[in-house]
């Protein structure tokens, strides 16, 4: 499909302004699922894996606004998700070591003492503020220094991975203060809650999808505003959304703190779901990672990065078990696959097959196969999720 | 001094090894636009050539000669083979064409791991490079010399070929004017594929080098691509002169830096440097004037 980039523009643009009827009826039918039909159906084990992808999910809706709709390819958001994982994992930590206390790697690794820059993340407001404004406030300095000089396209997409990779060197480094290796791992309570008792489990699946629907919201809110209107322009015309008087910097800059906030919160919450952060969590091929899902999905609509998210997360947790090498084999066929032949994602079919129906009423399905077999559950997925 | 001496060198040896890394993908990515994140895997496809070559011949000497064109020529084949089959039709999406190489690089680290195993394999250096030559007081490992004299004829060889060859004529004609090229009867099509069997050999043949400094793994390509890419962004697109300039200049930083600080946090100040450089220059060190909106 050697498409030029206007009609890929067009194309990508075209699938994203869904009915509002429909909006609510997909986003309702979401809700019942994940708060009445997945804690009924699923064993408390299931749920907390579901809980996990939801988390990573979160991080997808951020690079479905900032790529998908932004032109931003961020091949760094581990840093961001990293930032608000270490931040609640170390707050998570310290409330375990009571007060005044020391957390048990410390007496393993280091010095035996608190080091003055944990202090602060003893309180739970302080934690969960700066879960929020650390990745924002570095995000933001980034892409302002950035944006504003114009460095943009592959230079920002090296730079972003770049910053991916000295992050996650830099937590190997510090073993004594952020765990090295292995991470920060054994959290036993969460504000209060006993991580173990599987109640606590469950209302943290509810919160994460609580959280992962009103982020949902928000890009949806984001998307169909001005702000999202002139986003896409950007991505599409820079030069010319500048000659009409606008700042592209300070619109991108925002896109990208957005998505890096949304990734923070993902893995403020992927911590007491999975517990455990570690570098692998957060480095340079799991930053890419993030982006398998959102191309798979659709990048620019809204839903489809949520569903290939949790539909690619799926997969590699049930394939990684039985096969670890075809699973690495099926995701780089699926990236050259989707990204080569299809950069609309599987959302991208759909509206193919959308715009054919009323035409050809005798055979809907032709258009709406995807490539092969590779990935059915997505394919599955979007149809109830396009209706959002 | 002796410290500073030897701070120096190791920084023109990091940076030698950077410049080994970086240099095809300054062909590929500076004169063609193409972001080729499989670049680190046809360095450890180069590697893992030298690693059988050596498996075959036995002699660390010989296999070690046999080896540096002939991981040339793997790469190369490599490279010739992506773009016939993806690149090309990709010109127009340099953002999308990161991605698909980067799941070729996942598949091509897969291959390797099923082929050769997930432990690194180890391939002996030759005799005549083990030990150290002694300058001042100073050791200097012979290994580390010889990449930097590797580095050295390389840069100089594609210096020359695009200099003063009609390939290399060719090459920076479809550069500048890609239309024009065509129109003064230059295949363009021809011409991107002998730029990209270029570029990805330099990439075999880096990885030939690399097997003097450490075992070879299924991940070595990851663990240079990164910094490769950097040194092509701080280097400036378009001119082999940026990318020695900025190779060296990052080696030189990331060596005193891990002197002054630690290894780790070497690499978060070398890239606070780069963001910082950038605001100077966004256009990276040396830059071929275009009448595009920057």
């Amino acid at each position: 499909m050697s498409t030029p980039t206007t009609s890929v523009a067009g194309r990508l643009s075209a699938l994203t302004r869904p009915g509002r009827a429909r909006a609510l009826a997909g986003f309702g039918l979401a809700a019942v699922l994940l708060f009445a039909v997945a804690p009924v159906l699923l064993s408390p084990f299931r749920l907390g894996l579901l809980g996990k992808f939801l988390c990573l999910a979160m991080v997808a809706v951020g690079i479905g606004l900032a790529w998908g709709r932004g032109g931003l390819l961020t091949l760094g958001q581990g840093v961001y998700f990293g930032l608000g994982a270490y931040l609640m994992a170390m707050h998570l930590k310290l409330a375990d070591a009571g007060p005044g206390g020391v957390p048990d790697f410390m007496m393993l690794y280091g010095t035996g003492e608190v080091p003055g820059w944990w202090e602060p993340l003893r309180s739970p407001a302080v934690a969960l503020a700066l879960v929020v404004l650390v990745p924002a406030a570095l995000a933001a300095l980034l892409g302002w220094a950035v944006f504003t000089r114009r460095v943009r396209g592959a230079y920002f997409a090296i730079l972003s991975q770049a910053l991916a990779a000295a992050f996650a060197i830099l937590l190997i480094g510090q073993q004594q203060t952020t765990g090295g290796t292995n991470g920060l791992n054994g959290f036993r309570s969460f504000f209060g809650y006993d991580l173990a008792d599987p109640v606590n489990q469950r209302m943290l699946y509810l919160i994460a999808a609580g959280v992962l629907l009103v982020m949902v919201l928000v890009a949806r809110q984001l998307m169909t505003s001005r702000f999202g209107e002139v986003l896409v322009a950007v991505r599409d015309q820079e030069d010319r959304v500048r000659f009409l008087g606008y700042d592209p910097a300070a619109i991108k800059t925002a896109a990208y703190v957005v998505a890096a906030v949304m990734a923070a919160v993902g893995g403020a919450l992927f911590v007491p779901i999975v517990g455990i952060i570690s570098p692998a969590d957060v480095g340079v091929v799991p930053s890419i990672g993030f982006l398998v899902g959102v191309a798979i999905g659709g990048r620019a609509t809204l839903l489809g990065p949520v569903l290939g998210s949790i539909a690619v997360s799926w997969a590699q947790t049930s394939m990684s078990e039985q096969f670890p090498s075809g699973w690495i084999y099926l995701q780089g066929a699926l990236f050259i696959l989707v990204v080569a032949f299809l950069p609309g994602g599987l959302a991208s079919l759909l509206a193919t097959w959308r715009r054919r129906r009323p035409v050809r009423e005798d055979e809907p399905d032709a258009p709406a196969t995807p490539d092969g077999a590779t990935a059915p559950d997505a394919a599955d997925l979007l149809p109830e999720g396009s209706r959002a | 001094m002796d410290t500073l001496l030897s701070q120096l060198f190791a920084g023109l040896s990091l940076g030698s090894v950077l410049l080994l890394a970086a240099l095809g993908l300054a062909l590929t990515f500076g004169q063609m636009g193409v972001i080729n994140m499989a670049h680190g895997e046809f360095m450890m496809a180069g590697a893992y050539t030298a690693f059988v070559i050596q498996g075959l011949l036995g002699d660390p000497g010989a296999s070690l000669l046999v080896s540096l064109p002939l991981g040339f020529l793997v790469g190369g084949a490599l490279g010739l083979l992506l773009e016939a089959t993806l690149i090309h039709r990709m010109y127009r999406r340099p953002l999308d064409t990161l991605l698909v190489t980067w799941g070729v690089a996942l598949v091509l680290q897969q291959v390797a791991r099923d082929v050769f195993g997930a432990p690194n394999v180890d391939v002996a250096a030759p005799g005549w490079l083990s030990g150290a030559v002694t300058v001042g007081g100073l050791a200097l490992p012979k290994t580390r010399l010889f990449i930097l004299a590797l580095a050295v004829v390389c840069v100089v060889a594609l210096a020359l070929v695009l200099r003063a060859t009609p390939l290399g004529r060719r090459i920076r004609a479809v550069v500048q004017h890609r239309d024009l090229a065509e129109a003064s009867g230059i295949s363009s099509r021809a011409t991107d594929r002998l730029t990209f069997f270029i570029g990805s050999g330099l990439a075999g043949v880096a990885g030939v080098a690399l097997t003097l400094l450490g075992s070879v793994g299924p991940t070595l390509g990851t663990s240079y691509i990164v910094d490769a890419f950097l040194v092509v962004v701080a280097g400036g697109i378009g001119q082999v002169k940026g990318t020695v300039i900025a190779a060296t200049a990052l080696g030189l930083l990331q060596a005193f830096f891990e002197y002054s600080t630690t290894a780790s946090v070497a690499k978060v100040l070398v890239f606070v440097v780069i963001v910082a450089f950038l605001q100077v220059r966004p256009q990276g060190l040396v830059s071929v004037r275009t009448r595009s909106l920057a």
